[in-house]
C-alpha cells in the first residue's frame, strides 16, 4: 500500500534559524520524489520532519490523510536510509535486516526468513551471517535498503545514501534503487545534493535553497523551464547573461545585453517591465557555432580553450567579456576541425533560452 | 661499538632496577609469609611454614571483614553501575551549557577528599534519622548500609566517567535508526545501545568492585563499629603485625595472576579467531580446547588447590623445636656470660658496684636481656608445643571484640 505525504505550510525554525521556510507540497502515494538543494538548505531537516525526529515549527505534516503531529518515529509508516546508513555494527547482516521485525515480536524462524528473502531481492544471498564491516560499501548500502523494507512502510525516506560511494557503484546504485522503487511500488521520497541523481531517478524533483523550496516539477521542466535564477544555475550547467528588458511579447522578452539584442522565454510566465534588470539563461548544449554572419539571436565570441570529452567536447568562449560554454556532441561534424582562437559567430534557440528577473526568488514557487 | 655494549648494559641495569623496584616487595613478603619467625622477615631464615595462613583464616575479625566488604562491594557494584550509566546517558542528551555544568556536579565526589565524604555521609545520614524520628537500630546507624551510600557517591562517578569515554564513540544515529525501523525506546536501548555499552559496563563494574575494596578513609568512618576487609587490616597492623598479612599478599597474588593469565587467554583467543580465523594453535580442535580461557583457568586452580594441599600437610612443628632449643640454649649461654661478668665486676668492685649494679647500670642487663631476643622465647617457653605465632597475634583481641562488635547490628 502507498500513502501520499503533504507539508502543508510546514515552517521549523532552531532559535532564531529558519531551516525550512514554509515548505508545502503534496507527494503522491507510489511516487520517487526527489529533494535536492546544496549542503545546509534545509533538505535533511525535511526528511527528519516527515519521519518524526524533528517536530515542525509551524504546519502539519500529513502522511495518508493522517496527522503525524504527536506520532513518534517508531509509530510512523516512514523508514529511513541514514547518510551513513547507520547499520547496526554488532549485529550480523541478518540480524540487521530482521531487527523491524524483531522489535514487532516476529518469531526467530521467520525473522531468518524473511531476511533471506529480502537478501535474495537484493542479490545478496548467503551473506546473512556476516558482520556489517565484512561487507563492501555497496553491498552495505543494499543492506541499508533491505532492512528498511523489512519494516514494510508505506514511505521509504533515502538521505543522500549513494554519496559515499565511488562514481561507478553510484551509477549502478541508480538504476538499481530505481528499480527496486518500480519493483516494490512504494513512495520514495529522496535527498541529494547531486542533480545528476535527482534528474535521473525522480518522477519530481524539488529543487531547495536556503530553507526555501524554489520550484517542484518533474525533472524535465526543472531542467528547461526553470522558474528562479538559483534552480537555472544550479540544476545543470548554464550561461548567464545580463541585460534590460527591452519589450515583451506574449512569453517572448526581449533583452538589450553587451552581445546585442537578444530574446528568450520568460520563466515562470512572469510579466517583464521595460528597462527592468534580467538574466537570459542559455544552456551550454543550446549554443552553436554558424557558419553566417551574426544576425538575430547570434552574436560573436572568441574560442579561449577547447575541451575533449570523448563524447561531448566544451569550448569556452568570451564575448564582450563574459564567458560562455558551449557543448557539442562528437558527431559527424566535429572531427574536422575544432575552432581555432577567433571570432566565431554564436547562435541559439530563442525557445531554449529563458529569462529571469535578478534577484527573483522562491516567489513564483508552486 | 662500546658504547653500544656500554648503552645495552645500561639499559639492562636500568630495566632490572625497574623490576626490582616493581617486585621487589612483593617478592620480600611472599618469602616472609613462609617464615615461621613471628615478625614478617626473611633473615634471619628460621623454619619453613604454611601455619601463617591457617593464623590468617583462624582471625575471626578478618574474616567478617572480608565478607562485610565482599557484601559491600558487590551492593557498590549493583547501585553504581546503573547510576554511572544514567548520568552519563544524561550527560551525552544535554546541551553543552548545561553538560558543562551537570558535569562538573556530578565529577565532585572524585575530588572531595574520601575522609570528608565519610564524614558527611555519618552527619547527613543521622539528620536523616534525627529527622524521621529513627531509632540506632534503623538502617541510618547501621555501618553497612550506611557504607554502601558512602560509597557508591563517589563510585558511582568513576563508573561514569568509564561510560561517558565509551558513549562518545556510540552513534547516536544508531538509535535513531532502531527507533525509525518500529522500536520502541526501550527496545532501542536494549538492543543497540546496552550491547555497545557491553564492555564499559564490565571494566566498570571490576573498577567500581576494586574501588569499594580497598576504600578505607571513606569506609573508617561509615562502618561505626563494625569492620571491613580494610579497616580490619588497618586496625590489625596498627597494634602489631605478623606474617598472616604476607600469607594474605600471597593469596590476592595468586588470585591476581590466575585472573590475569585467564584475561589474556581470553584475549589473545578472540584476537587470533577475529582475525585470521582458526589457525596455529586454535587449528586443532584438542590444542584449541587446551587453550580455551576456562581450560586455562581450570588448571591454574587446581594447581593452586594442591599447593594449598600440600601445604596444609607441612608440619614445621620440628624444625620449630629446634629453633626453640636452639634460642633457649643462646638465652641460657648469655645468662651464664652475664652472670660471670656480674661476678667479675663484684671482685673488682666489691665496695661500689655492688649497691649500683641493679639501680643505676641497666647495661649489663640490657645487652643480655634485649627485647628481641628475649621476648619470642620468653612468651613460648611455657607452652612449647603451640605454634609461637598464636600467641603473638593479635587474634585473641579481634576475637573478644568481634562478637561485641557484631551484636548491635543483627
Amino acid at each position: 500500500m502507498t500513502k501520499d505525504v503533504v507539508l502543508d505550510h510546514v515552517s521549523i525554525r532552531f532559535g532564531s534559524y529558519t531551516a525550512v521556510d514554509n515548505a508545502h507540497l503534496s507527494i503522491q502515494g507510489g511516487e520517487f520524489f526527489s529533494f535536492l538543494g546544496p549542503s545546509g538548505c534545509g533538505k535533511t531537516t525535511l526528511l527528519r520532519c516527515i519521519s518524526g525526529f524533528v517536530q515542525p515549527t509551524e504546519g502539519r505534516v500529513l502522511i495518508g490523510g493522517q496527522d503525524m503531529k504527536n506520532v513518534g518515529p517508531n509509530k510512523r509508516p516512514t523508514a529511513l536510509i541514514f547518510q551513513n546508513l547507520a547499520l547496526f555494527p554488532l549485529l550480523s547482516v541478518a540480524e540487521n535486516i530482521a531487527f523491524p521485525l524483531e522489535v514487532r515480536g516476529v518469531g526467530r524462524k521467520d525473522r531468518r526468513k524473511r531476511a533471506d528473502e529480502l537478501l535474495e531481492m537484493i542479490a545478496l544471498p548467503g551473506t546473512g551471517d556476516k558482520k556489517v564491516h565484512e561487507l563492501s560499501g555497496g553491498q552495505r548500502q543494499r543492506v541499508a535498503i533491505a532492512r528498511a523494507l523489512a519494516a514494510d512502510p508505506d514511505i521509504l525516506l533515502l538521505d543522500e545514501p549513494l554519496s559515499a560511494l565511488d562514481l561507478k557503484l553510484r551509477q549502478h546504485m541508480r538504476t538499481e534503487l530505481r528499480a527496486i522503487q518500480q519493483r516494490v511500488g512504494l513512495t520514495f521520497i529522496y535527498i541529494t545534493h547531486d542533480q545528476g541523481e535527482a534528474l535521473t531517478m525522480s518522477d519530481r524533483v524539488a529543487v531547495m535553497n536556503a530553507g526555501v523550496i524554489e520550484q517542484v516539477g518533474d525533472p524535465k521542466t526543472i531542467y528547461n523551464r526553470p522558474r528562479t535564477p538559483f534552480v537555472a544555475s544550479f540544476v545543470g550547467e548554464t550561461n548567464s547573461i545580463p541585460g534590460q528588458v527591452v519589450a515583451q511579447f506574449g512569453t517572448t522578452v526581449t533583452l538589450q545585453t553587451p552581445l546585442g539584442t537578444l530574446s528568450g522565454q520568460s520563466g515562470g510566465g512572469r510579466d517583464h517591465r521595460p528597462g527592468a534588470a534580467c538574466l537570459l539563461f542559455i544552456r551550454p548544449e543550446q549554443l552553436f557555432t554558424s557558419g553566417s554572419a551574426p544576425g538575430a539571436n547570434s552574436f560573436l565570441a572568441d574560442c579561449e580553450a577547447e575541451e575533449f570529452e570523448g563524447s561531448v567536447q566544451t569550448l569556452h568562449l568570451k564575448a564582450a567579456g563574459l564567458p560562455l560554454r558551449l557543448c557539442r556532441m562528437n558527431a559527424g561534424g566535429l572531427t574536422a576541425a575544432a575552432p581555432g582562437p577567433g571570432a566565431l559567430t554564436i547562435g541559439y534557440d530563442p525557445q531554449a533560452a529563458i529569462v529571469l528577473p535578478q534577484g527573483a526568488d522562491a516567489d513564483a514557487a508552486a | 661499538m662500546n658504547r653500544a655494549i656500554g648503552g645495552g648494559l645500561f639499559s639492562l641495569g636500568y630495566a632490572l632496577l625497574f623490576f626490582l623496584f616493581l617486585f621487589g616487595p612483593l617478592i620480600i613478603m611472599v618469602i616472609t609469609a613462609f617464615n615461621s619467625s613471628a615478625f614478617p622477615r626473611i633473615v634471619p631464615w628460621e623454619c619453613f611454614t604454611t601455619d601463617w595462613f591457617g593464623v590468617l583464616f583462624a582471625n575471626q575479625r578478618l574474616m567478617t571483614g572480608l565478607w562485610a566488604s565482599l557484601w559491600i562491594g558487590f551492593a557498590v557494584v549493583a547501585l553504581s553501575v546503573p547510576l554511572g550509566l544514567a548520568g552519563a546517558l544524561a550527560l551525552s542528551d544535554l546541551g553543552p551549557k548545561a553538560r558543562a555544568a551537570l558535569y562538573g556536579t556530578l565529577i565532585t565526589p572524585i575530588l572531595i577528599p574520601g575522609v570528608v565524604i565519610g564524614i558527611s555521609t555519618i552527619v547527613f545520614w543521622g539528620a536523616v534519622a534525627r529527622g524521621v524520628g529513627a531509632g540506632y537500630d534503623s538502617p541510618f546507624f547501621n555501618g553497612i548500609f550506611l557504607t554502601l551510600l558512602g560509597q557508591v557517591s563517589f563510585i558511582a562517578s568513576y563508573t561514569m566517567l568509564i561510560f561517558i569515554s565509551r558513549l562518545q564513540r556510540f552513534d547516536p544515529l544508531l538509535t535513531e535508526a532502531a527507533l525509525d525501523l518500529g522500536a520502541t525506546p526501550g527496545q532501542a536501548f536494549r538492543r543497540i545501545l546496552l550491547p555497545f555499552m557491553k564492555p564499559a559496563i564490565g571494566s566498570a563494574a571490576f573498577i567500581a568492585f576494586l574501588a569499594s575494596f580497598e576504600n578505607y578513609n571513606t569506609t573508617v568512618f561509615t562502618i561505626l563499629s563494625g569492620n571491613t576487609f580494610t579497616t580490619a587490616l588497618a586496625s590489625k597492623v596498627r597494634l602489631g603485625t605478623d606474617p598472616s598479612l604476607s600469607a594474605l599478599a600471597v593469596i590476592i597474588i595468586a588470585l591476581t595472576l590466575i585472573g590475569a593469565m585467564v584475561r589474556e587467554a581470553h584475549a589473545r583467543r578472540g584476537e587470533r579467531l577475529r582475525r585470521s580465523g582458526p589457525s596455529g594453535l586454535y587449528a586443532s580442535p584438542l590444542t584449541r580446547t587446551l587453550v580455551h580461557p576456562a581450560t586455562i583457568f581450570v588448571a591454574l586452580a587446581g594447581f593452586a588447590a594442591f599447593l594449598a594441599w600440600q601445604g596444609s600437610r607441612h608440619d614445621a612443628s620440628v624444625c620449630r623445636a629446634n629453633i626453640l632449643r636452639e634460642k633457649q640454649e643462646m638465652q641460657e649461654r648469655l645468662l651464664r656470660e652475664q652472670q660471670e661478668r656480674m661476678h667479675r665486676l663484684q671482685q673488682q668492685a666489691p665496695a661500689a658496684a655492688a649497691p649500683q649494679a641493679p639501680g643505676n647500670n641497666p647495661s649489663p642487663f640490657g645487652g643480655a636481656f634485649n627485647p628481641n631476643t628475649l621476648a619470642p622465647p620468653a612468651s613460648t617457653i611455657p607452652a612449647p608445643a603451640a605454634p609461637p605465632p598464636a600467641s603473638a597475634n593479635p587474634s585473641p583481641f579481634g576475637g573478644a571484640f568481634a562478637p561485641g562488635s557484631l551484636a548491635p547490628k543483627q
